[in-house]
């Protein structure tokens, strides 16, 4: 009897592979201007509604030279800065309370549950009526904004401390404050900084919309106004400002990660 | 040191996990814990080292500590319990840092625990880049730095390989040959059992009581050569008698409710 043939395995995995292609990440950015760019030469789109990309530019240069630009985005980062700062360490407070003890958790949890999803711009005319039209309105509405997220956060990540690291601690006789400083917090660190990315963002989101409803200063109210003069040129050189406040400081919070998580 | 426990008894909720232990683990020997999983054996030892309270029952030590002891009862994790975002060396000085210690003293004591474990070129190193018996070095190393009076091991080498595992036991023996520290050492493994324990203790399913006490009366030196092989068979054997029909009622049972793990 002879024997079968041998017929070859047909190969079934390959695919589903995450692979950098750092080349089409740039000309996917590059080939949006250009297209911009191409539309406005064409005539296709109107200057006076979307100004080409080098007339933003221009605008941009324009602004950076008499010093406008610095003026108004040192306002929004001052205001990004103590907001950002005050919600983070009072939320980061508070998150861990909420994460460690049972009883602040009971009570913490509804609120921050209830509080959370308003929008914090909705209450930024109380705010104002509280603090005033200046600074501090504008400050606690940032801080308002970021606090939340940054308790739930911080409370997510001391739950995701493993039991058995706790117990370990425990088992060495470590006193309750250094069980917290040496093993909750370092272990809650990750997903606290995953919080950070979402918290800057908001701070930038709301420092934009706090300038607009009442500022004269600052990249919102620049905008609001360059809008209301219809220079859009301007309008979307302020924007483009944006985007790179918020890159930088997710920028910032890699670099943290980078420094802090190199254990991962 | 002697660790004394009268009657312990505990319970997870309305499910009894152990009944009426008593046991004396005498200054100096190895006492294995074994039993059918569900027996309660990391709870026993989990009481033993205070991380549990008993519902009934109390645990209670005889004896002086040595010298230098910081944490009389310590603990070695089946699942080594290392801090990921320490490396070797800080991992090993986490049982000192809360004490108040000369600077050198506590510098002595981390490199003298890293190098009897074998560790001292990966004292930089994090747990993350070591491999399952290294981790458990690094487990040990943080047990001895302390100098402890009464070793907890609950299952170390059941995460490990069994090469991985024959190895560790063997240069473990040889650290506590010389300190003879008292040890109390839980495992579902009968020749890990039967290489490690002066006496073993066997436990029987839920909820556990000791069933026998049975002294392994071969010299450690001894338990590998072939000449006492028969020996070792004849108690392992007779382990295995014990544990068969208990570890196939349990295996049969449904798993327990969210609250009973091991």
């Amino acid at each position: 009897m002879s024997a079968p043939e041998a017929r070859p395995v047909p190969f079934r995995g390959g695919g589903f592979v995450r692979r950098p292609r750092r080349l089409v990440s740039l000309s996917a950015l590059f080939g949006l201007v250009l297209a911009w760019q191409a539309a406005s030469w064409s005539g296709l789109a109107n200057p006076l509604f979307l100004p080409a990309p080098a007339m933003v530019a221009a605008a941009l240069w324009e602004l950076a030279r008499s010093g406008a630009l610095a003026q108004h985005l040192l306002a929004s980062l001052g205001r990004v800065a103590g907001g950002w700062l005050i919600g983070t360490g009072l939320g980061l407070a508070a998150g861990l309370a909420v994460g460690i003890f049972a009883t602040a958790r009971a009570a913490g949890m509804p609120l921050v549950s209830a509080l959370f999803p308003i929008p914090k711009i909705a209450v930024l005319p109380l705010f104002i009526l509280w603090f005033g039209i200046g600074e501090p309105s504008k400050v606690a509405t940032i801080a308002a904004g970021v606090f939340f997220p940054t308790v739930i956060a911080a409370a997510g990540g001391v739950d995701a401390v493993p039991r058995s690291l706790v117990r370990m601690g425990q088992s060495f006789g470590l006193p309750a404050w250094a069980i917290v400083w040496r093993i909750v917090v370092p272990g809650a660190l990750p997903s606290v900084l995953a919080g950070f990315r979402i918290t800057v963002a908001i701070a930038v989101i709301l420092v934009v919309a706090a300038e607009m409803i009442g500022a004269d200063t600052g990249l919102g109210a620049f905008v609001l106004m360059a809008g209301n003069l219809m220079r859009t040129d301007q309008l979307l050189a302020g924007v483009v400002v944006l985007s790179l406040v918020g890159l930088s400081a997710a920028g910032l919070v890699s670099l943290a990660e980078r420094l802090l998580l190199r254990w991962r | 040191m002697e660790l004394l426990v009268e009657g312990v008894s505990h319970a997870y909720g309305a499910l009894p996990v152990l009944e009426g232990i008593d046991l004396a683990v005498r200054p100096g020997e190895i006492l294995s814990l074994i039993g059918p999983s569900g027996s309660g054996k990391s709870t026993l030892l989990g009481i033993m080292g205070g991380l549990l309270r008993p519902y009934a029952g109390r645990v209670s030590t005889r004896g002086r500590p040595p010298a230098g002891c910081l944490n009389p009862l310590t603990y070695v994790f089946q699942d080594f319990a290392l801090l990921p975002w320490r490396s070797v060396a800080g991992n090993v000085s986490l049982a000192l840092d809360h004490h108040r210690l000369p600077a050198g003293e506590r510098r002595e004591r981390v490199a003298d625990a890293l190098a009897r474990m074998g560790l001292a070129d990966f004292a930089a190193a994090f747990p993350r880049q070591l491999s399952g018996g290294m981790r458990q070095r690094v487990g040990i190393a943080r047990a001895l730095v302390v100098r402890p009076a009464v070793l907890l091991l609950d299952e170390p080498l059941s995460a490990l390989d069994a090469q991985t595992r024959d190895l560790l036991t063997e240069e473990f023996l040889a650290i506590w040959q010389r300190e003879r520290t008292t040890a109390v050492h839980v495992t579902h493994n009968l020749g890990e059992a039967l290489r490690l324990a002066d006496r073993i203790a066997v436990l029987s399913r839920r909820p556990g009581r000791v069933r026998e006490i049975l002294p392994v009366d071969v010299p450690r030196e001894e338990r590998s050569a072939a000449a006492r092989a028969g020996r070792i068979a004849e108690l392992h054997a007779h382990l295995w008698a014990l544990l068969r029909d208990e570890a196939r009622a349990a295996d049969l049972e449904l798993a327990e409710p969210a609250r009973g793990g091991r």
